[in-house]
């Protein structure tokens, strides 16, 4: 991902906060450049009224002279301005729409791109301006030509995305009967398209309530869970687009169940298993915009608390992968790390399975290292420490062994308070289960890391708490007795 | 999967469960207790992801001929018989072929978008049974994907795309099939939709072949193209449609190839 510049960003975060991050795609055909030279086609000035009203006359000429005005046409309208114009004029979307609707091949073709520039206007006046074309946009969905179904695919999701006046049409007019229909399609480029649509729509504030229950009770789920591990050598738009549909699917909460009960869980786990044995092999470019959303699907369903889920992801290799799309992505994609460790205290949280075999697989110290990336990562590696803590001594024991407190003293010393508390809290386990492991930190001068807290009002009962304990002697805690005693035992 | 079935064999085997006694309550002033998270679509958690997949949706396709090696060949023409019209592309071929010969009627030659347009029309205009049965049940089907509503008539139907589909009401797809006319056998140049509209302009030539370019043929240029006759129809084509199953060329492997940008 390119160094998003400082304002960019914060421009972005700003609008993602107000839930105003409209993505939209553009396909352009590159006619004019050279031999096979990329580059965007640079729009001349934008056009004035009397040339785009004589342009459109033009359209209804014979046919030669129609696909020339046609297509000066379509690069006049990469322009807003002549977007605006052009919807304004009179008659104009009818002329467009009855030359999409052409049984002439090409001009249908280039009336269709005419549409799509449209749709991407970042004028919503200009996109709803295509509203009366929705209905052949899906009509044609049921078609064959591949880079015709395709620029529908795209254009509609454009106006998905646009507005709720637009989806009140597009839902009434059948829309998910025809994504249903058209997901059977074996062509890439036609099912990337299809994802981006189907992502459009599923992220529309009404989609818990309008559109999701509408999509779960199609056939569209079973496609999306085979397509979602489709392709990946080759090229992974298909499994991308349908990975982020299942998140919104997910994260809306409207009936995770019958995800489950299709078999998501597994699918997912043996996806990631799958994306990690490629990051190690190095084939991994853009793999971040897959393995982020099936991690979010993973969490969120485990969140819900399922009869079986868990049951589902018992896999210690899961863990391994984790750590190696954290390591992998750790300079270059923060988020993934975010979000590996949110998935990664899911997994923790409850279960001792993977808390054992966090310390089984000597994962620790790389968690450990994790904890100076930043303030979120910190935070959230914490929490899994605190987890694995949480479930007694003979955990509290080897983590002591694996060196934790040292990186806790560290963190302790440079720390906010909410990353201080957490830190705490950590400590608070490690002593009430492994005594031993306070006596150590006192030798390792963590009381003075302690102190420089003790007077902040969040922290300062919980600093005091663990302060008394170095004036007490270590008492033996139930569990020394038994630490020698720390076998396997048998397997569930 | 080198690291991963390494540990597989290794490890799997026999992983050892530490012991883990029951839950206890945090003890005060300590508040931790274990808890998956939920997040749901606005959690800040997901905000720095979101981002960049905005990012990614908004790269710019540049060039199709970046992504498929889409070759020129030589001419050829389309080997439908009639059908003079030539390409130097296979999408160009395919996508003409589709709109034009794919899902033909065989007995009036109109071509339409869908196999499933097609099937409805065969029933409504050519099937005589289905004008026998019309006159006791609702047999005219919505066009609708997956509405299985049916109608007495075709303007019961249409009301009901308009009302309940928000089609426009001049949908080109579903037009009431008029009184059989004599225009039917004299005029090879019909719109291909599902019905002759009224030829606007008169005297028109009689073409026995595939004309290209038919439009050429007429006078009044500033006529909306709706109403422009588009292609005659073939005469010899005998299937009523080509099977689902036929497509044309190596799927073409378009789409979003962002990804072989550079990070």
């Amino acid at each position: 991902m390119p160094y998003i510049e400082a304002a960019c960003a914060t421009a972005l975060r700003k609008a993602r906060k107000q839930q105003q991050l409209i993505s939209k795609r553009l396909l352009r055909e590159d006619t004019q450049n050279g031999e096979g030279k990329a580059g965007m086609e640079i729009p001349t000035d934008p056009l004035s009224e009397q040339e785009v009203l004589q342009l459109l006359r033009d359209t209804q000429k014979g046919t030669e002279e129609r696909k020339k005005s046609l297509s000066c046409l379509r690069q006049a309208l990469q322009h807003k301005e002549t977007q605006q114009k052009f919807v304004r004029l009179e008659g104009s979307m009818r002329v467009l729409i009855g030359l999409f609707t052409s049984s002439l091949a090409d001009v249908q073709m280039e009336a269709a791109r005419c549409l799509h520039e449209l749709s991407h206007s970042s004028d919503p006046a200009v996109a709803e301006a295509c509203l009366p074309a929705t209905s052949y946009l899906l009509t044609y969905l049921s078609g064959h030509s591949i880079e015709f179904t395709e620029l529908c695919l795209y254009t509609l999701g454009n106006l998905v995305v646009e507005s709720e006046a637009v989806r009140k049409q597009l839902l009434p007019q059948g829309i998910i009967s025809a994504l249903a229909s058209c997901i059977q399609s074996p062509h890439e480029a036609v099912l990337e398209g299809l994802g981006y649509v189907l992502s459009q729509l599923l992220q529309a504030k009404e989609a818990s309530i309008e559109i999701i229950p509408l999509v779960l009770d199609s056939a569209l789920p079973q496609h999306m869970l085979q397509l979602v591990c489709s392709n990946l050598e080759l090229g992974m738009g298909v499994a991308v687009e349908f990975a982020w549909c299942l998140h919104y699917i997910v994260c809306s909460c409207v009936n995770n169940a019958l995800l489950i009960s299709q078999g998501i869980m597994s699918t997912l786990v043996l996806l990631l298993l799958e994306l990690a044995s490629m990051v190690s092999k190095a084939v991994a470019d853009g793999l971040e915009l897959l393995i982020c959303p099936v991690l979010r699907c993973l969490s969120n369903l485990l969140a819900e608390e399922m009869e079986g889920c868990n049951m589902q992801v018992q896999d210690e290799r899961l863990l391994v992968a984790l750590f190696t799309f954290m390591q992998y992505f750790l300079n270059h994609h923060l988020f993934i790390v975010q979000e590996c460790l949110w998935l990664l205290n899911n997994l923790t949280a409850d279960e001792p399975f993977f808390c054992s075999a966090m310390l089984t697989l000597d994962l620790i110290p790389a968690l450990l290292q994790l904890l100076p990336c930043s303030r979120m990562v910190a935070l959230l590696v914490l929490t899994v420490l605190c987890n694995i803590a949480e479930k007694g001594c003979a955990y509290c024991q080897q983590l002591h062994q694996k060196a934790v407190l040292s990186s806790l003293i560290s963190i302790l010393t440079l720390s906010d308070a909410e990353v201080a508390g957490q830190c705490l809290e950590l400590l608070h386990l490690l002593f009430l289960h492994w005594p031993e492991a306070a006596a150590d930190f006192f030798t390792q001068a963590g009381l003075q890391a302690l102190e420089q807290h003790q007077h902040h009002p969040e922290l300062q009962e919980r600093v005091r708490a663990l302060m008394n304990l170095a004036t007490q002697p270590a008492a033996a805690s139930p569990c020394s007795l038994v630490s020698s005693a720390a076998v396997p035992s048998s397997l569930p | 999967m080198l690291l991963l079935s390494g540990l597989s064999a290794a490890v799997r085997a026999e992983l050892p469960l530490l012991p883990a006694p029951a839950r206890a309550p945090p003890q005060a002033p300590f508040r931790f207790s274990p808890r998956r998270l939920r997040c749901p679509r606005e959690h800040e958690l997901l905000e720095d992801g979101d981002i960049h997949r905005h990012l990614y949706l908004q790269d710019i396709l540049v060039s199709v001929t970046q992504v498929t090696e889409k070759p020129k060949v030589s001419e050829f023409s389309c080997h439908i018989a009639g059908c003079c019209q030539v390409f130097d592309t296979l999408e160009g071929y395919e996508h003409h072929y589709n709109t034009l010969h794919r899902n033909v009627c065989s007995f009036c030659k109109r071509s339409f978008p869908s196999g499933h347009l097609l099937d409805i029309h065969i029933l409504e205009w050519h099937d005589s049974l289905f004008q026998i049965m019309a006159e006791k049940q609702s047999m005219y089907q919505c066009l609708v994907q997956g509405c299985v509503e049916k109608f007495k008539s075709s303007k019961d139907r249409k009301d009901h795309l308009v009302t309940v589909h928000l089609y426009p009401s001049d949908f080109r797809f579903d037009r009431p099939k008029k009184a059989k006319s004599t225009k039917h056998s004299k005029s090879p140049l019909l719109q291909n939709t599902s019905m002759p509209v009224d030829i606007k302009t008169s005297e028109q030539p009689q073409v026995d072949s595939m004309e290209i370019s038919p439009v050429e043929n007429m006078e009044n240029a500033s006529q909306p193209l709706s109403s422009l006759i588009s292609l005659p129809p073939e005469k010899h084509l005998n299937r009523s449609r080509i099977p689902s199953t036929i497509c044309f060329g190596q799927g073409a492997t378009r789409g979003f190839k962002s990804m072989k940008k550079k990070i």
